[in-house]
């Protein structure tokens, strides 16, 4: 059976940017040996040989003619910021954090 | 006249027997009266109603030619943006966002002159399979309020099956127009993967993710298909092709001759009895009415469940990377001297729900350097033998069959607390989605152990939907005269209405 630790949910969650409580991680990692024993039953077939399908159409770069066309305003765009400066997203520290 | 189709009160407005206006709010009406119970809408847009309704009364009074379903009052998965109206996608990291633009849907919408009454409640970011997981509570079905409508449109099926909306717009990813439209007794399509523009809908599994119609019958389902659906440059996986002719194929309704293909793998064990009961009692009518039915074989099938719950995961860890505090919706901990990082974590924890996290941790793992090809890898590929399966399977019938969902409606709280038995419920929508293709499912009676709505599924080849509306309304009608009335009129009356 697969699983994962408390530790292993906790270094995914600070990937994925989520603080988590203990009670959570705890959680999660008991509930993941089960999920993940399901979904790698798609390890059961052989696949050799088998071309991967990331999307069920044929996708194409799209290109349309350089023209400007209308647009959100400055405002409307940062109608919905949590903080805003000077016609700008205000946002937290993003230089010199630690480590 | 809220009891009547789509269809019919369209006829009614073009008549002069009633207005938009009056309509309208008959349906608020109903809202007001009922949705204490059902909890289908998360906004009711009283005002933004009456106002569209009032103008297409004066567009209809000046003589204008308006669309087939000017006038008619519908209900929006609360995932598609609409300007001004308070758009969440059923998390409380959206709580209060008020979009500045229109979805594609939204804009065709108002185009057609249909009335938008408000958002309905949904499993957040449209992750789940019966509207638990809303970061509002959950929504309750019309046929037994101790039950769910499924998921994870719930609150857009509930809204129609409860007569609160004669029409309702949801979003299927692995089945969330499908499944919820079976446990609730009415009639939902998930369109061919391009069919209809995604700018606007809230993404979730971009692969996967299709905006479709509600309706409680073939004919208003197809209507609303046809007002909703084509080419979009703004979305750029919209298909560039005419939008089949789903009215057409609704109104003329005939399967002689057509070849409908049971798959093997999508009945029998794990089915609830009198699921399988209403199925195989909906293949002999088809068989009546002179169609051929054969058995297809789709061996990757059984795997298809595993694959979409690492496809449609990992893209959602990237998808929702997005909400990230910084430009809009919610953002928690902004303190003197907190790192943008610690913010996004903190929001994060508050605004995502629990089966959020679960999928964005999923997604991480299984997109991890060291997992990538076992896990994300291996999905992809078992996708490409679907389509193969489904491409041999679609060369020895014209469509497909299944039942829609493996039971009947579950109580509230049952599966709640066990994720897999959860995601099993979606077992024979899924594939539709992995291959990209379009499906329906219309209600085929009750089930005699527990008197709920029990779904028939048809699938059909992409772009190939005016199929599903073929084949479904010839089965509809001929159900309906054995049935001697709509499904729905055996639903129990709701207190306040």
């Amino acid at each position: 059976m697969s699983s994962l630790s408390r530790d292993d949910v906790a270094k995914l969650a600070g990937l994925a940017r989520i603080e988590m409580t203990e009670a959570e991680l705890l959680e999660l990692s008991s509930q993941f040996g089960l999920i993940l024993d399901a979904v790698a039953r798609v390890q059961e077939m052989d696949l050799s040989g088998v071309k991967a399908t990331s999307h069920p159409q044929p996708l194409e770069n799209i290109a349309r003619a350089d023209e400007v066309l209308p647009s959100l305003s400055p405002e409307a765009a940062l109608s919905a910021a949590p903080a805003q400066e000077d016609s700008r997203f205000r946002v937290p520290q993003i230089l010199g954090e630690a480590e | 006249m809220i009891h009547k189709s789509a269809a019919e009160m369209a006829k009614a407005l073009t008549n002069g027997e009633t207005s938009s206006v009056e309509l309208t709010q008959l349906h608020l009406d109903r809202i007001a009266a009922v949705d204490g119970d059902v909890k289908a809408f998360l906004h009711v847009d009283t005002q933004g109603a009456l106002d569209q309704a009032r103008s297409v009364d004066e567009r209809r009074k000046s003589g204008e030619k308006l669309s087939p379903l000017a006038g008619i009052p519908l209900a929006l998965k609360d995932v598609l943006a609409q300007k001004d109206v308070p758009t969440t996608a059923g998390s409380k990291i959206l709580q209060g966002w008020l979009p500045p633009y229109d979805s594609t849907v939204v804009s065709k919408l108002k185009d057609a002159g249909i009335v938008i009454m408000g958002k309905t409640n949904m499993d957040e970011f449209a992750m789940g399979s019966s509207t638990e997981n809303s970061g509002y509570g959950p929504t309750f079905n019309p046929w037994d309020l101790t039950r769910t409508p499924g998921g994870s449109s719930g609150g857009s099926a509930a809204a129609v099956s409860s007569f609160e909306a004669p029409l309702a717009i949801g979003s299927d990813t692995g089945g969330s127009i499908r499944q919820p439209a079976a446990l609730t007794g009415i009639v939902g399509v998930r369109p061919t993967y391009g069919a209809v523009s995604r700018f606007g809908l809230i993404a979730y599994s971009s692969s996967l993710d299709q905006a479709g119609p509600f309706g409680r019958t073939v004919l208003d389902t197809a209507l609303l298909h046809e007002a909703m659906a084509g080419h979009d440059p703004k979305d750029a996986t919209s298909i560039n092709a005419p939008v089949p002719a789903v009215v057409h194929a609704a109104k003329s309704g005939d399967v002689k001759g057509m070849k409908i293909g049971v798959i093997k793998q999508l009945q029998g064990e794990g089915y609830q009895k009198g699921v399988q009961a209403r199925f195989d009692e909906s293949l002999q009518v088809l068989a009546s009415l002179g169609a051929e039915i054969v058995e297809v074989d789709c061996p990757s099938f059984e795997y298809a469940l595993a694959a979409y719950y690492l496809i449609a995961p990992s893209e959602c860890s990237s998808n929702l990377a997005r909400f990230d505090a910084m430009r809009y919706g919610l953002r928690v901990g902004d303190k003197d001297g907190a790192s943008a990082e610690a913010v996004m974590s903190a929001t994060r924890d508050a605004g995502f729900g629990r089966e959020v996290k679960r999928r964005i941790i999923l997604g991480t793992y299984a997109l991890s350097s060291g997992y990538y090809d076992a896990y994300y890898g291996s999905a992809q590929k078992i996708r490409t033998l679907i389509i193969e399966d489904y491409a041999k399977a679609f060369a020895k019938a014209d469509v497909l069959v299944s039942p829609t969902a493996p039971t009947t409606a579950y109580k509230i709280g049952e599966k709640v607390d066990d994720p897999m038995a959860m995601y099993l419920g979606d077992v024979a929508t899924i594939p539709v989605n992995l291959a990209g293709i379009c499906g329906m499912s219309l209600p085929a009676g009750l089930a005699d152990e527990d008197n709920l709505p029990v779904g028939f599924q048809i699938m059909a080849p992409a772009m190939q939907d005016q199929r599903l509306y073929q084949a479904g309304a010839a089965l509809e009608a001929a159900l309906l005269t054995k049935w001697g009335a709509p499904i729905l009129s055996q639903a129990p009356a709701l207190k306040g209405a």
